[in-house]
């Protein structure tokens, strides 16, 4: 009986064993070249269609953005800005932007974790949190996805599929921080380690441009790295507080991520063809 | 209490629900609305099944698989997830010597190729007319006996040099099967298919005597100096590169590697270089020679190698007391950076600034081969990027350039030639490689659709092709459908229905690259010897064989001397047997590495006929090459005019290469082109990148319809506004217009293929042109 509540004692103290993750990328690395997109496609099972050009309709959890500094030829610049779900925490009076318009209570902050979760089975596709959302982070799923016959076989059983009529995104690859915590727990630790659970994209990236960890843990990577005097994060004046942070030792990039580049661009900046 | 937005919801909901209000705060509507939720959410079946309809997949245990991946020649080590006998996942394998833990986008949708409808599903047969995507299925005897008989027939009436094979490399145990076959059987026509490897092996065969391919020891090199090179747009093995750059992109801004891009458009190399150095399409050799004059000029040379080791450098006399001129003396009086300024449109300061930059960096480095290295380019502007390595004296030194040799494997017994192999062997290769005009060339895989449709139709009685997706690859497509047309038996080994395959008699489908074996040799551009092993990750998901067991079948069939040819028992005996001592490490670890392989000495570096680095190229005269005038022996620039009239077609058309995109063997799968740019793809539209001021010369603007027309060619694309594209040039993304695979890709844009020429560079008749003269009208 003994030993039970003492069990039970330190499973409570478990849960209050609490990270912060977040990430920093960095600008500089980052080529652009779409690895992070696609890893997060197989791992979450993101379906696709025959024609996915319209961006408005086309479900990435992760997008790589390409901005440019908007200077004619030959001063013009490029920068990629890869974008998961930002994970806002919120800060004073803002909310997480998401949770607080979702009637359904599909999406939810977890102080856990400072992963912002999103339960198909809750949410009934009123689309306020993708509204709400400043950074266009959710997608809807307009159709059921379908997969040509045998190819259902790639199917990550971690994670399920979404039906018609939910709205899905980024979910810092919960699953793997699931399976983290079962083996952890399975071999008698309360704590994860740093390189234990990595999201799919940070994984794959081969330029390494993408660092992953607990942002308050100062043993993890971006704890340091979020210092640096390039970091910066999309739409800080939002006070969404974010917790996906970029590094670019281009001035530009980093005006760009509050959407003011001091003077008014005169060449073609991002084109959209909705 | 507080009406803010979402409180404002809750009572909206609960005011219609309640009927009139009153039941606003009782939790009863919101039961109704949750019951009623799931109530419509049980009608449907997919809820449970998300679109599969039974399909559910199997559970079971989880498991890794290490392989490789040959997507493409870049050779990154993979570790495949899988759950029970699935594959679900493939990612980078950590620790592998060539990409450690990093994946590509097309190398992490492997599994779509292997899953994906376009799988060949059994050998088959061709029924309906050429094109026309009809095909039956056969047994493989049916299949094979096919084969046999055509391939016997020929040979029997002695035609057997009229066969051909293509293959995307020379090199691993089932190139060489294939080019064994040819030796037994009788024909000259082994053909690779076109990438800057082509020139770089001819350019080192030249300057330094070495057989091998170019080595890049970018990891540690410090000043990077890419002619068009898209470092991180696919060049070279991709995963590799992008690694390297990050190696530049890391540590203290002070002590960053600089890279310098050197291209009309801002590619994304471009973009992340520390600078971008625009200039007019095609004059890249002569700005490499303008570098070329300031670093001697200034003495900025390495005056020990080139003191030493090098020939041509300066003027000399051969033995009769002529007199020839040297580099030094044909860039000083040439390359002035006016003159240079003048052909590439750079102006002379930043000319003299690069030099210097470059000349005083600890390690510098001069990369060349555009784009991913997908054209086989221009001789003399590779010799003459490749003469800066020389002048900075970083030949096979850290940081450097080398030519590097392959991991040693047994060598296989000598084929038996019977008469008619002797005699079909020594006949003229169909390209024309290695012939009077051309006696350096191994392959001309531009050449051959040229020379069938120049009077040599019946050239090609039947083509074997296997790695490769030439039909669709090749440079101006229609005289390659033209020249397929005129083949009457073309047989693909191909594992999916590429072009190639959409337009053969016969599919002889391989398996997928996860389930076989095979030896993947050092991937292009490393400058380590690696030897990588595909392993079965999972079983054949379809009725499909080895291509080497099949070929070996097809040879053993044939009897005589071709079946002697073959003594192994199987593709997996010969594989290992070819292996040796290394077999038992490449089946465990799936890989060696020559990790101590350090290039020679520069005094032992050189098998040319001086012994030295040759800027004066004396294996010209030795091989026959005819070269008309004094400076044809050395590294010069020679314009190569793209193709066109400039009156008629008064822009530049190049070919974008995009990291997201794969051009070459490979279609792209559904991931990657879900990846594709809103300015790349507009359902089935290709947009072309144009500047805005040359837009405003034609009346376009941002999305507007346009006929891009060349020579060679016409297709309707979109307009995409891009400033960073040089004014008067138009870029075009190289990878789609497909008409073979499924409705993922098939339909998809236009093949910048189609609208670009061959422009046969003088000396080695490969393509030498990046590019097509070009006119966008609006429509």
């Amino acid at each position: 009986m003994k030993e039970v509540h003492h069990k039970a004692d330190e499973h409570h103290g478990a849960h209050e064993k609490t990270y912060k993750y977040g990430m920093v990328v960095d600008l500089d690395k980052c080529t652009g070249c779409g690895a992070c997109m696609v890893a997060c496609m197989a791992e979450n099972n993101l379906s696709f269609r025959k024609d996915n050009s319209d961006r408005l309709r086309s479900n990435l959890w992760m997008r790589v953005y390409k901005i440019s500094n908007g200077r004619p030829f030959p001063d013009t610049d490029i920068s990629f800005i890869p974008r998961p779900c930002q994970h806002c925490e919120g800060e004073g009076h803002h909310h997480t932007p998401c949770v607080s318009v979702c009637p359904a209570t599909a999406t939810d902050y977890s102080h856990e974790t400072g992963i912002v979760s999103q339960v198909y089975t809750r949410c009934f596709g009123c689309r306020y949190c993708m509204a709400a959302c400043p950074y266009h982070v959710r997608v809807f799923n307009w159709w059921d996805p379908t997969w040509p016959k045998g190819m259902e076989k790639y199917l990550n059983p971690d994670v399920s599929v979404r039906m018609r009529g939910v709205v899905e995104k980024c979910s810092f690859c919960y699953h793997r921080y699931q399976r983290a915590k079962n083996k952890a727990y399975a071999e008698g630790r309360r704590e994860l380690h740093e390189d234990e659970y990595q999201t799919a994209c940070t994984q794959a990236c081969p330029a390494g441009a993408i660092t992953f960890g607990d942002l308050k843990n100062p043993e993890h990577k971006v704890h340091k790295l979020k210092k640096s005097r390039y970091a910066f994060r999309l739409l800080e004046k939002l006070g969404t507080n974010p917790k996906i942070y970029y590094v670019s030792t281009r001035d530009w990039g980093r005006k760009a991520g509050e959407v003011y580049a001091g003077e008014e661009p005169k060449g073609v900046t991002h084109v959209t063809h909705a | 209490m507080k009406l803010d937005r979402r409180t404002f919801i809750e009572l909206a909901v609960g005011f219609s629900a309640g009927a009139g209000g009153g039941f606003m705060l009782t939790p009863v509507n919101w039961k109704l609305m949750d019951d009623m939720t799931i109530w419509s959410q049980e009608l449907w079946p997919r809820y449970q099944l998300g679109g599969l309809k039974g399909r559910l997949p199997q559970q079971g245990k989880v498991t890794h698989a290490d392989s490789v991946c040959n997507l493409c020649p870049g050779g990154c080590g993979i570790t495949v997830r899988k759950v029970g006998d699935r594959a679900t996942k493939i990612e980078g394998r950590e620790g592998y010597p060539v990409n450690d833990g990093g994946i590509c986008p097309l190398g992490a949708a492997g599994l779509q190729l292997l899953y994906g409808p376009w799988r060949i599903p059994s050998p088959l047969k061709r029924i309906g007319k050429r094109g026309s995507g009809n095909f039956e299925k056969i047994s493989w005897d049916e299949a094979i006996n096919k084969v046999v008989q055509k391939l016997g027939n020929l040979r029997q009436k002695g035609q057997s040099h009229t066969v051909a094979c293509i293959l995307g490399s020379d090199e691993g145990t089932v190139p060489r099967l294939f080019d064994r076959f040819l030796a037994a059987y009788g024909s000259p026509n082994f053909i690779r298919t076109a990438s800057a490897e082509d020139t770089y092996e001819l350019a080192l065969g030249l300057m330094q005597g070495t057989t091998g391919s170019v080595g890049y020891d970018l990891e540690r090199a410090n000043f990077i100096l890419s002619f068009g090179s898209g470092l991180i747009e696919g060049w070279g093995s991709p995963v590799r590169v992008i690694q390297a750059h990050s190696t530049w992109r890391s540590g203290d801004l002070k002590d960053r590697a600089t890279v310098v891009q050197i291209e009309p458009r801002l590619s994304n190399t471009a973009a992340k270089a520390d600078n971008w150095y625009p200039i007019n399409p095609g004059t890249e050799a002569a700005l490499a020679l303008g570098l070329a004059h300031v670093i001697i000029k200034e003495s900025l040379y390495n005056v020990d190698f080139i003191g030493k080791h090098t020939f041509g450098f300066e003027d000399w006399s051969d033995s009769s007391g002529k007199t020839y001129m040297g580099f030094k003396r044909l860039v000083r009086t040439e390359y002035t950076p006016e003159a240079v300024s003048k052909i590439t449109g750079l102006p002379a300061k930043k000319i003299l600034t690069l030099a210097r930059a470059f000349a005083k960096a600890k390690r510098p480095v001069a990369v060349w081969g555009r784009g991913k290295g997908t054209v086989s380019g221009s001789l003399y502007e590779c010799m003459a990027v490749h003469a800066l390595n020389a002048l900075t004296g970083n030949i096979n030194k850290p940081g450097g350039v080398s030519a590097r040799p392959q991991v040693a494997t047994r060598s296989w017994p000598e084929v038996e030639r019977d008469a008619t192999a002797w005699s079909g062997s020594r006949r003229p290769r169909i390209d024309g490689a290695g012939s009077n005009r051309y006696p350096l060339t191994r392959y001309l895989p531009d050449r051959w659709s040229q020379v069938m449709n120049g009077g040599k139709a019946g050239a090609i009685q039947a083509l074997l092709v296997h790695g490769a997706d030439p039909y669709y690859t090749t440079l101006d497509s229609a005289a390659v459908a033209k020249a397929f047309e005129a083949i009457p038996f073309v047989v693909s080994f191909s594992t999916c229905l590429d072009e190639t395959a959409y337009h053969a008699d016969l599919i002889l489908p391989n398996h997928h690259y996860l389930e076989r074996w095979e030896d993947i040799p050092t991937p292009v551009g490393l400058q380590k010897p690696i030897l990588g092993m595909l392993k079965p990750v999972v079983s054949p998901q379809f009725d499909t064989r080895h291509a080497g067991d099949v070929l070996m079948t097809i040879a053993k069939s044939m009897g005589g001397s071709v079946a002697s040819a073959f003594p192994w028992d199987d593709y997996e005996t010969l594989l290992k047997e070819t292996m040796g001592d290394n077999w038992g490490t490449l089946e465990k670890a799936g890989y060696i590495v020559n990790e101590g392989y350090k290039p020679s000495a520069w005094s032992k570096a050189f098998g040319t006929p001086s012994g030295k680095f040759e800027f004066y190229i004396t294996a010209f005269d030795q091989a026959g090459v005819k070269i008309g005038k004094d400076v044809g022996y050395l590294p010069h620039y020679e314009p190569v005019q793209p193709e066109g009239n400039p009156a008629t077609y008064p822009l530049i058309l190049i070919p974008t290469e995009l990291m997201r995109l794969a051009d070459g063997a490979v279609g792209n799968p559904p991931f990657c082109t879900k990846t594709l740019e809103e300015t790349e793809l507009k359902k089935n539209d290709l947009f072309v990148e144009v500047n805005p001021k040359t837009a405003a010369d034609y009346g376009l603007s941002e999305g507007h319809h346009a006929m891009l027309e060349t020579a060679k060619g016409k297709a309707k694309v979109l307009v995409h506004l891009f400033e960073g594209i040089m004014p008067g040039v138009i870029g075009i993304p190289k990878g789609l217009g497909h008409a073979a695979y499924d409705d993922y890709l098939a339909g998809k844009g236009v093949s910048a293929n189609s609208l670009i020429g061959v422009v046969e560079d003088p000396v080695t008749g490969l393509s030498a042109a990046w590019g097509v003269r070009a006119k966008l009208t609006r429509v």
